[in-house]
């Protein structure tokens, strides 16, 4: 079976949960005591990604580290339609540089929230405030997206991996005392993605 | 005027700032009490210090060292966390029996900052009701969504107890193998402590115990430190936590999602929607005891 190694609190190991569950792929998931226990510090988790972070997937000998790579490769390797990962160049380059947006998320809105719920030694007034520059430009993107009729980040009809990777620590924002008041577009966004067929919480996230 | 001024019950009680997990030996925590910048560290392996620190110049897991450490405060070891007192504690640190009894598991399963004031968080705590809703196939399902009657009491040691409480619960524990008829005694020895004891599923004549230890950092926000000591023998230290913080993390947007972030303690406030007979009890308690720090009276409103 695939494994994950998980955090339940972890948006970024959330992202993985999803997809797999929209895919119908059954995960093993292994717990890695984040916090309190600082168990991805420890020399036995170093040695299965030396940089120290959740999430992990092992899929036979493959291991692979970073949410968002993983995504791509379960996307690649399950998805028999390619409705998630779709092999059109101009969409994989979207997605791309989506993936790396989710990346921007998570180095300004999860920061607040490991600041304001773990005890962080982060300068909040700066993570928060990046995270409204992150928020503005999605808000944006996606209101011209819905003008053009299309009704998710990087394609017109069905979600990719570029909605869930982003969808995670927007929806926990509130956390880091980050406010969603502002971002009419983004709200129905999220809305948008709980309404997938098959859709699962974590804690933090309510269905719809 | 400073929030804590108007207090002298809150200012006088002992209070959890960190968790012995998160204090590695010298290296300075730092965090906030009741509006009070503080430090806290671990010397050595018996020896933990807290001290006022309120031009906040302690960094978070900077070297400890004698020239940072401030007027020092009344610290106490137990419960698997490090209690303090901004003022003259007037009261021992309650008492909890259970915590040296034989054969029983303490774990700390997590400190978790809330945007909340620390006595909306005791109160969710004390809710029955929420059981289905928010943690849905853990500690509830629907159609079991019925609070039966229960008995609230003030005992000798004036502490709520709430006892009879019964819920019908899907994953009771970790170690819970399908649902079952789940006992609750629910007892608040404290404004900002809460103890639960319930039905242990594998030894169902014997209680599990799990506390919710509230650090009031202000008015609008408190640190979640929970503390288990339980039966079970067989789960990892990590399951063990996880189960906790899951659940945990399941009320942490209720608890956030309050508009007014300190408690009512006027009972024509938010009745009769949220308040249940305990959290009622609970709000007439904390009116008795003169505690203001985190509530509204009927004056403020």
């Amino acid at each position: 079976m695939i494994r994950l190694y998980d955090y339940p609190m972890s948006g970024n190991c959330y992202k993985v949960r999803p997809l797999a569950a929209f895919l119908g792929i059954e995960l093993a998931l292994i717990p890695v005591d984040f916090y309190p226990g600082r168990a991805h510090r420890d020399a036995a988790f170093l040695a299965i990604n030396p940089l120290g972070q959740i999430p992990v997937l092992e899929d036979g000998d493959l291991r692979l580290r970073d949410a968002q790579a993983i995504l791509v490769y379960l996307a690649a390797k399950y998805d028999g339609t390619r409705t998630w990962y779709p092999s059109h160049p101009e969409t994989m380059g979207k997605i791309g540089m989506w993936l790396a947006f989710a990346e921007r998320i998570t180095a300004t809105a999860s920061a607040a929230r490991l600041h304001d719920a773990m005890q962080y030694d982060f300068d909040i007034e700066r993570c928060r405030a990046e995270a409204h520059a992150a928020l503005q430009i999605l808000d944006e993107h996606l209101w011209f997206a819905e003008a053009g009729g299309a009704a998710w980040i990087a394609t017109n009809d069905h979600p990719t991996i570029a909605d869930i990777a982003c969808f995670p620590y927007i929806m926990l924002s509130e956390e880091g005392g980050i406010s969603r008041e502002d971002y009419p577009a983004i709200r129905r966004w999220t809305d948008r993605v709980k309404g997938i067929k098959g859709f699962i919480t974590m804690p933090g996230i309510f269905p719809r | 005027m400073n929030a804590t001024a108007r207090d002298p019950v809150i200012c006088n009680d002992w209070h959890p700032v960190a968790g012995c997990i998160d204090l590695p030996i010298g290296r300075v925590h730092s965090t906030v009490l009741l509006d009070t910048p503080i430090a806290v560290a671990r010397r050595d392996e018996q020896t933990y210090l807290v001290w006022l620190d309120p031009e906040h110049r302690c960094r978070h897991h900077m070297p400890l060292d004698a020239a940072i450490i401030g007027p020092t405060l009344p610290a106490t070891l137990r419960y698997g966390h490090l209690w303090t007192s901004i003022d003259e504690p007037r009261h021992p640190l309650f008492s909890l029996p259970e915590a040296d009894e034989a054969g029983r598991r303490p774990c700390h399963p997590g400190s978790i900052g809330v945007h909340t004031g620390g006595l909306r968080a005791i109160e969710n705590f004390l809710d029955l009701a929420h059981f289905p809703f928010v943690h849905t196939g853990i500690l509830g399902a629907e159609p079991y969504t019925e609070v039966l009657d229960y008995t609230v009491t003030i005992n000798d040691a004036n502490e709520v107890v709430a006892t009879e409480c019964r819920f019908v619960q899907p994953q009771a524990a970790l170690n819970a193998t399908g649902a079952a008829e789940i006992h609750y005694i629910y007892r608040v020895p404290r404004p900002y402590t809460a103890i639960l004891y319930k039905t242990c599923p594998l030894q169902p004549e014997r209680f599990d115990v799990i506390a919710l230890f509230v650090q009031p950092v202000t008015e609008t926000r408190c640190i979640a430190h929970q503390w288990i000591c339980i039966l079970d023998s067989s789960s990892s230290e990590a399951a063990l936590r996880q189960f906790q913080l899951t659940i945990f993390g399941q009320d942490k947007p209720i608890l956030e999602n309050h508009r007014e972030k300190r408690l009512p303690l006027d009972p024509r406030a938010e009745m009769p929607v949220r308040a249940d007979a305990t959290s009622s009890a609970y709000r007439r308690w904390l009116a008795g005891l003169g505690v203001r720090y985190g509530t509204i009276s009927a004056s403020q409103q």
